[in-house]
């Protein structure tokens, strides 16, 4: 059971990081956005093997279903896929932007390595859901009315800026 | 009683110069030609009013210390001025013998020439600030003499040196008499240097300051390197009050003043504080043998500087000024052969001739100021040259005069006689058995610098009596040079002030009964000595040893300065017999004398031009571009690279924001990481 | 796995870093800062294994918000677009300092 779940965790990680990489180098778009959304899903199985797997359904469900859509719809609607001219930038920006990269992860592990402490694992909550929404509604309940603030913000801010103006 | 009219002393003339203050900033302000208008009577009041007031407190105050000798020392505590850490310094005045001699000269001289100024300053517009300032000056002296410390002492020190500032720049709009007056406080306050420094090591050495304590403390250290230290600084101090070598300077520009102030500060009694003090600290410098040489040969060697340039200068009052800094320098001769009696009794008897000998010339410049304003001609009321047989105008004051330039030529018996003779007297006796003559001098034997003083004295004399007679000659006698229309003008000077010079000229005349020697048996023997004891004796026997004159030696010497005098007078009669021409027919007088061995070009090309240059260079490169540039444009330019970089850093390049970021999250994950 | 999860997300977290330096298209650079949001999503979800279930609750947040960003940061880019006709970044500049 644990080698075989091991496996799978791997094949998860690596599906993502070879997603992730993919993405990053496309030059057109629309295959971009097609990656990322591979990336995502691949997170959504990691999600479900680390016993999170509402979160893992709502990464489809809003991350993947709905905010990647938005993405591909915006490039469609500019025309986005079209243009011959690479945006990637030059050979020296991507070698320091690897070089800066490198530096970044191996700080990354190191504190990883450093900060995290080695405590027992929680123990296995039986009914998910069930916690979020307690921990959701009563310790965090004013942030979820503030993101539910900010939503609404969000929404009209959208609308307003992306109308078009109407020439009286 | 005795502490009340010391306060009273004290406080007289420093009311009188609040009074005439208050007049001169408050009152009306006088016309423009200052005729009649300028002269306040409730000043002519209070100025001198308070002086002679002041005498007549110094009188009781002699006479009750008279009464009971032996409790003549008071020290009255009037409030505490400075207690810091262990140092308490009190409001003390000190009254002594030493000191009411001092105040007696001081108000009894100073009341006279206050009443000359009464005169003098008639028609001046300035009358009332001219009295305040002279009463202030007085105010000062008195604590300056009165003092029981140091610190005291200096208050008054300092504070005649603003007053001789305030009064030599007394016509300040015409600018050389301000300059004079600014070199008269620098050159002084080099001299304060020395006192100051003196005043720490006194402090440092002896935790005391107050006159008692601290020569106590020094008297038992006699012959050690601090108390030789202390002494020369405080030389230094005198130096420069008192005119000596090389802090001379000033005094012949300090002529620039009103000629009764010449006569009070720079004749009787500012340029005497010097010599006041060595008496003072006689325990000091009694026990620093190498210094008191010291102090006699700079006084034998002013003595003769000043005496050689006064043989050709042709202003009347620049003779008497240089004549005021060899006299000096005899003093300085007596006081630091240890002969500290001898040195105030010269200070007392030249306060009377030399303020007789200056309120006569200013009477001789009212009166020739006077004929030149009347014929409008622009003519020095000043210069020799453009005097002369003035005595047919003026008979009073020419008595006067003459009286005086006898005394200071040492004839018998005028006071300066006396005085004079027994300075040199006692530098001989010295020079041959006493710690002094044993003592030495950067390795001359202290006995051939006391000779070698003594002979200058000689000489000088001789000098003095020649240009005192050719002053006199060229002023009084003789023909007059003045001019046709002039002499209708001339006359003798008001009664007010003509009365002052001639009770000077009695003071003159019977001045040397104060302390008469035992030789010439004319009457009570060596008053000043005896009044004097208490305070200098102790010291003046340690100097004297066993230095001793027998009756033989002392008559030569007298018979010496006798002729010395005679033959100096008969030699100017000679050489001035024949007439000379006025000041505009005159060449002008180019000599190394006249031009006072062109010190003054020395000093200023050697020490003053450096240090302007000096000083420019501090101001333009140091303060100006400096500071005020680092200040104003730095500011500016500071912010303006700042913006310049930031603006390099803002310019609308999204991928260039992405880049500072990463850059600065790298930076602080590796502050994280590395910590 | 814990601590497998965290590298995973470090990797992925960088590579969106990378991504934004390297590309001058807008629209990816928005898609590159999705990428570093989720590498952090999978942090906090292999934290909630250690911890409590807090860490759900805050992907949670994570996703609104970024819901949110989303939908504004494209309304822009929308807007921009129609303005300069470009979404190239390097031409983007008139918000100099």
């Amino acid at each position: 059971m644990n080698g075989f779940y091991e496996f799978q965790f791997y094949l998860f990680s690596l599906l993502a990081i070879a997603s992730a990489l993919l993405f990053v180098t496309r030059k057109n778009p629309v295959p971009a956005a097609l990656w990322l959304v591979n990336v995502m899903f691949a997170l959504a199985g990691l999600y479900v093997m680390l016993d999170a797997p509402f979160v893992g359904v709502i990464q489809v469900l809003v991350y993947a279903g709905a905010i990647m859509v938005v993405f591909v719809f915006v490039v469609m609607l500019l025309n986005l896929g079209r243009s011959g001219i690479s945006d990637i930038r030059s050979l020296g920006s991507r070698l320091g932007a690897g070089a800066v990269g490198l530096a970044l992860l191996a700080n990354l592990l190191v504190v990883q390595r450093q900060r995290i402490p080695r405590v027992a694992l929680a123990p296995e909550i039986d009914n998910v859901v069930e916690g979020v929404a307690a921990s959701l509604f009563t310790d965090y309940l004013v942030a979820f009315e503030l993101t539910s603030l900010v939503l609404l913000v969000a929404i009209i801010g959208a609308v307003l800026l992306a109308k078009k103006r109407v020439r009286l | 009683m005795i502490p009340t009219l010391l306060g009273v002393l004290i406080l007289l003339p420093i009311l009188g110069f609040l009074a005439n203050g208050s007049i001169a900033f408050f009152g009306k302000r006088a016309e423009g030609d200052g005729a009649t208008t300028a002269r306040h009577p409730l000043v002519t009041l209070i100025g001198p009013g308070v002086i002679l007031a002041a005498f007549g407190v110094a009188v009781a105050l002699f006479l009750d210390m008279q009464r009971a000798p032996e409790q003549a020392l008071h020290i009255v505590r009037y409030g505490q001025w400075m207690p810091v850490g262990n140092l308490v310094i009190d409001w003390s005045l000190q009254l002594d013998q030493l000191s009411i001699l001092m105040v007696l000269v001081i108000t009894g001289v100073g009341s006279l020439i206050h009443l000359f100024s009464i005169g003098y300053m008639r028609d001046d517009a300035s009358y009332a600030r001219y009295f305040a300032y002279l009463n202030l000056f007085v105010a000062f002296m008195l604590v300056l003499v009165l003092g029981a410390s140091y610190p005291v002492l200096f208050v008054g020190w300092e504070g005649v040196g603003l007053a001789s500032y305030l009064l030599i720049g007394f016509w300040f709009s015409d600018k050389a008499n301000a300059e004079a007056g600014k070199k008269a406080f620098v050159v002084n306050r080099v001299g304060d240097f020395g006192f100051l420094v003196a005043m720490f090591l006194i402090w440092v050495t002896t935790q005391k300051l107050d006159f008692i304590g601290a020569h106590a403390a020094l008297g038992a250290m006699a012959g050690t390197p601090v108390v030789l230290a202390i002494a020369l600084f405080l030389f230094i101090g005198c130096a420069g009050k008192s005119a000596q070598l090389p802090l001379y300077i000033w005094l012949p520009d300090a002529m620039a003043g009103p000629t009764p102030v010449s006569a009070l500060i720079h004749a009787a009694t500012m340029v005497t504080a010097g010599v006041y003090l060595v008496a003072r600290a006689a325990p000091i410098f009694s026990g620093a043998p190498e210094a008191s040489l010291v102090i006699t040969a700079v006084g034998a060697l002013t003595a003769l500087f000043a005496a050689t340039i006064a043989l050709r200068q042709w202003d009347i009052k620049k003779v008497l000024a240089y004549s005021t800094v060899s006299q000096l320098g005899y003093m300085f001769v007596g006081v630091g052969s240890g002969a500290y009696t001898a040195g105030v009794f010269h200070l007392v008897t030249h306060a009377f001739f030399k303020a007789l000998l200056f309120l006569g010339a200013g009477s001789v410049i009212h009166a020739m100021h006077h004929a030149y304003h009347h014929t409008h001609r622009d003519e020095d009321p000043q210069d020799l040259r453009n005097m002369g047989g003035l005595a047919k105008y003026m008979p009073a004051t020419a008595v006067a005069m003459t009286l005086a330039t006898l005394a200071i030529a040492g004839i018998p018996p005028l006071a300066g006689f006396f005085s004079k003779d027994e300075i040199l007297a006692s530098v001989f006796a010295r020079a041959h058995g006493s710690p002094l003559a044993s003592a030495s001098l950067l390795g001359i034997p202290g006995s051939t610098v006391l000779y070698g003083a003594y002979a200058v004295g000689v000489l000088t004399a001789l000098l003095t009596a020649i240009y005192m007679t050719r002053m006199l000659l060229l002023a009084f006698y003789g023909s007059n040079r003045t001019g046709e229309a002039e002499q209708e003008m001339l006359h003798e000077a008001p009664t007010i002030m003509t009365a002052p010079v001639l009770v000077l000229g009695a003071l003159t005349v019977v001045g040397g009964w104060l302390n008469l020697p035992a030789l010439i048996p004319l009457g009570p023997v060596g008053l000043l000595e005896h009044w004097l004891e208490p305070v200098v004796g102790s010291s003046a026997s340690r100097l004297a040893g066993a230095g001793h004159l027998d009756h033989r030696t002392e008559t030569i010497l007298v018979a010496v300065a006798i002729t010395v005098a005679v033959v100096g007078i008969v030699i100017a009669l000679l050489r001035y017999r024949k007439p000379i021409a006025d000041k505009a027919h005159s060449p002008v007088d180019e000599s190394v004398l006249a031009r006072a061995y062109h010190v003054d070009g020395l000093v200023d090309a050697i020490i003053v031009r450096p240090i302007s240059a000096f000083a420019n260079i501090v101001l333009t490169r140091g303060v100006e571009t400096g500071i005020d540039r680092a200040f104003s444009a730095g500011g500016s330019m500071l912010s303006r690279t700042a913006a310049l970089v930031g603006s390099k850093l803002q310019d609308g390049d999204v991928g260039k924001y992405a880049w500072l970021l990463a850059a600065g999250a790298l930076a602080l994950l590796a502050a994280l990481t590395l910590s | 796995m814990i601590s497998e999860a965290l590298i995973v997300s470090a990797i992925l977290f960088v590579i969106g870093v990378v991504g934004v330096l390297t590309r001058r298209n807008a629209i990816i650079l928005f898609m590159c800062a999705e990428l570093m949001l989720n590498a952090v999503n999978l942090s906090f979800v292999a934290l909630a294994k250690m911890h409590n279930v807090t860490g759900h609750v805050f992907v949670v947040m994570v996703m609104t918000i970024a819901a949110a960003e989303a939908a504004v940061g494209l309304a822009i880019l929308i807007s921009v677009y129609r303005h300069f006709g470009t979404v190239d970044l390097s031409s983007l500049r008139t918000l100099r300092g």
